[in-house]
């Protein structure tokens, strides 16, 4: 008995220590971006344009650019996706089809990163002619972040209780007047939280956006959807490992924007789960 | 009127249902178009198993054997790692960590789901590429073991958010049946435990396999880009995905080098493919 | 005058025969009890009235339901529901306002103007008695009020339709006895403008309200007659065993 106690003790010491090796290294990558980034941010770094090759001078356009790839991405994705996650949670019935969309969305979710930059670079780019653009960068993003949105508004449809449905129904209530006046205000901070993950996964994202959106250096801003934008993560790539001589401040202060950026809405999402799981009425 | 609105609504829902299914084969179907025309050339097994990348030299070889081996070194090095501390770290917060703790350990993991992978490039590049040079006595940190620890980190939170799942669906009657019968905790977690979310365990650990092998800037930032037959985990090699990305932007347009780009997205293509629906197999398995 | 002539009514959720072979008259202006053990079919019989079992996928059907002279499969199933309201097991208020729940029914079928959907509200409120308690604090949640409150609430959202027929489903199973008594008060003053079919597991409930009632076990309908028929004497051994409590 003391021996299976003893093994008990070693077995949860590694277990903790397995942990632990996970844990440490993510507080230690926050503590240096955060220290050694935060003293590069200035309003100048902020607000300049690159200067001198990258050497010198802000990441306005990149933080610009990122914010019109996935505002365009958002736009495609969440009416598509929000309409495909009422689909599945209201329409769709216990066979084939269902199984085949379920499949599909999890196949959607685990194609890597680069290959839908190499079938954005082929649909959008070359086939409708838009050129690497913020529109082919942005569609791109958009469908990647689909699996996201379905997955996350699915759940959230789901969880809205199935007597408010059978109530509204009872009352001579059209299924999709049900929809529209039940189930999906009921289901809107859920939907958000899915939408605001997808966002900033679309926002940490290089490989899509690298032969269909984003420029090397582009020291001015878009003018219209068909222009090529400079993109924070494909910026962060570039003078890590592509521009020589980049002053170590000016990488450190791009990776804290990027970082602070897709922490920023995952804190928005958790934030919003929280105070509706309080709120929650039944 | 109402009937109307509401037979356009639920018709445009039903197409968007459908969009997944599109989208996937979209992409199958516009990879193949584009890499297809390498076969025109180069016989599948030579594109395969050839043992030559040199896609812009005259002539060409466009073997992508170095590739695949590259990829399957740095994903077997993240495998090795990833699997016990993933699955060790699972158990830690399903089983052990007190429920405030717990809390706090799964806000971390999601945390580290959340860096963009270019950032944890940039931070392999600064703090894992010197660390691996020195402990080691190479002439570069740019090295197979460095990706495979980095992208083993990246698997972490794919693995540990499937299998604390899994544990968490094994019936609590099973749990409480072995501690009645006098088991430790650990015995209890060992023998009825694990066994019983074998499925879901496993599907954790090919999902954090997918997750690796589709992983692409980190890795191109830290395993030195050398596609060459790897020999060494202490030597740079050159992946599948980072071979796209790194070349895909010099290439021209409707070259035989493109070709070949978009010939290796088919091949990730279907790796990925083939993983996801054996994971998801898996999973549904456990009901 | 017949409210609803059913005949020869078949229900399989599945493999599961829910119904067999019932047939049976539901007359204007009554309160009709339906009573049984769990499992009995009762609740089944009551949904295929506004044909809400049709919501379930394995659900299928034979025989005829007739409202009035029209076959309810030929009835638009959102009219259908209008003119059958439905009450529910335990009080399911919707998450909105007092108001907004009362007025949600009559929104849905189109009326948007505000004043009388004011009117409306404040009509079927009284009629549930429920006015007196709630004037004053419309606009707060309806989760705000207590279980007798919420459950007389659904009662008026139900009203404010305009329903012919309204079917209870075990209304007061989740209520203690001084909201039970109000409830029922209520229901035996609506019966003066509506047709009601109350489902019941509480057979003194049905001996108090219900002119007629109807026995249902294991999917039939052993016997249809006066209450007091059907409580000091049944035709069917099996319904005089379920009243005196030997099942359920």
């Amino acid at each position: 008995m003391r021996n299976s106690y003893r093994a008990q003790n070693i077995a949860f010491f590694f277990l903790f220590l397995a942990t632990l090796l996970i844990v440490v290294p993510v507080g230690l990558i926050v503590v240096i971006i955060i220290q050694k980034g935060l003293p590069a941010i200035n309003w100048q770094f902020l607000s300049d344009i690159p200067r001198q090759g990258m050497r010198a001078g802000g990441i306005f356009p990149a933080i610009v650019g990122t914010v019109y790839l996935v505002s365009g991405a958002i736009i495609f994705a969440l009416p598509i996706g929000l309409l495909a996650a009422i689909y599945l949670s209201e329409y769709s019935k216990d066979n084939l089809l269902t199984r085949l969309i379920k499949l599909a969305i999890v196949n959607l979710a685990g194609v890597p990163s680069v290959v839908y930059g190499l079938f954005g670079l082929a649909l959008f780019v070359i086939f409708f002619r838009f050129g690497a653009s913020i529109i082919s960068g942005s569609l791109t993003l958009g469908i990647m972040i689909l699996p996201v949105i379905i997955t996350t508004s699915r759940e959230a449809l789901e969880s809205v209780p199935y007597s408010f449905r059978e109530v509204s129904l009872s009352l001579g209530a059209s299924k999709w007047q049900t929809i529209r006046h039940i189930v999906l205000p009921n289901a809107m901070p859920g939907i958000l939280t899915g939408t605001i993950l997808g966002l900033g996964r679309a926002a940490g994202e290089t490989a899509p956006i690298l032969f269909t959106a984003a420029a090397f250096y582009l020291p001015q801003l878009p003018n219209s959807v068909f222009d090529q934008v400079m993109a924070l993560p494909y910026h962060l790539y570039v003078i890590s490992t592509q521009v020589p001589n980049v002053e170590e401040k000016a990488r450190y202060g791009t990776a804290f924007i990027l970082l602070a950026l897709v922490l920023f809405m995952n804190l928005v999402a958790i934030i919003i789960r929280y105070k509706f799981r309080k709120k929650k009425k039944w | 009127m109402r009937k109307l609105k509401e037979f356009i609504v639920e018709k445009l829902i039903l197409i968007c249902g459908l969009a997944s299914i599109f989208f996937v084969a979209l992409i199958f179907l516009f990879l193949l178009k584009e890499g297809f025309s390498i076969f025109k050339t180069v016989s599948p097994f030579n594109f395969l198993f050839g043992k030559s990348w040199y896609p812009i030299s005259e002539p060409s070889q466009m073997g992508i054997l170095p590739l695949i081996l590259g990829s399957l070194l740095v994903t077997a090095g993240a495998a090795i790692i990833s699997i016990p501390i993933g699955v060790g770290c699972a158990i830690y917060i399903a089983e052990i960590a007190p429920a405030k703790i717990k809390e706090i350990l799964k806000a971390g993991i999601e945390l580290l789901a959340a860096i963009p992978s270019v950032v944890l490039g940039f931070i392999g590049m600064v703090t894992l590429v010197p660390l691996v040079k020195t402990v080691f006595h190479l002439p570069t940190g740019l090295t197979a073991l460095s990706g495979s620890i980095m992208l083993a980190f990246m698997a972490m939170p794919t693995i540990v958010s499937i299998a604390e799942d899994a544990l968490y669906s094994v019936p609590k009657t099973y749990k409480e049946g072995a501690l009645a019968l006098g088991a430790t905790r650990w015995q209890m977690i060992w023998r009825v435990m694990l066994p019983a979310a074998s499925s879901g365990l496993l599907a954790a650990v090919m999902l954090g396999i997918g997750r690796v092998i589709g992983e692409t800037m980190a890795v191109m930032m830290i395993t030195g880009n050398a596609a060459v037959m790897p020999n060494s985990i202490f030597a740079p090699v050159r992946t599948l995905t980072a071979t796209i990305a790194a070349e895909m932007g010099e290439a021209v347009v409707g070259s035989e080098h493109y070709f070949a780009l978009f010939a290796i997205g088919i091949v990730l293509f279907v790796i990925s493919f083939a993983i996801n629906v054996t994971a998801d197999l898996f999973l549904h398995q456990r009901q | 005058m017949v409210k609803f002539t059913i005949k020869e009514l078949n229900i399989w959720f599945g493999h599961v025969h829910a119904l067999k072979q019932v047939s049976m008259e539901i007359r204007a202006n009554e309160i009709l009890s339906v009573i049984g053990p769990s499992n009995s079919g009762k609740t089944t019989f009551l949904r295929m009235l506004n044909r809400l079992n049709a919501l379930n996928q394995n659900f299928r059907m034979a025989g005829l339901i007739k409202l009035e002279q029209e076959d309810i499969k030929n009835i638009d199933t959102e009219l259908l529901r209008k003119r059958v309201g439905m009450v529910f097991a335990l009080p399911l208020p919707l998450p909105l306002s007092i108001f907004e729940n009362v007025a949600y029914g009559v929104r849905m079928h189109g009326t948007k103007n505000k004043k009388v959907l004011t009117k409306k509200v404040e009509e079927s409120l009284k009629e549930a008695y429920l006015w007196e308690e709630v004037k004053d604090r419309l606009n707060e949640s309806a989760f705000k009020l207590s279980g007798g409150q919420q459950q007389r609430l659904c009662i008026a959202r139900t009203l404010a339709v305009e329903p012919e027929v309204i079917l209870f489903d075990e209304p007061c199973s989740g209520l203690d006895p001084i909201s039970t008594a109000k409830v029922e008060d209520a229901m035996v003053k609506l019966k003066e403008k509506y047709t009601i079919v109350l489902v019941t597991n509480n057979v003194k409930q049905a001996a108090r309200v219900g002119e007629r009632t109807a026995f249902f076990l294991s999917g039939e309908l052993i016997e249809l007659d006066k209450t007091d028929k059907v409580f000091t004497a049944p035709k069917d051994k099996r319904t005089d065993g379920y009243i005196r409590g030997k099942f359920g």
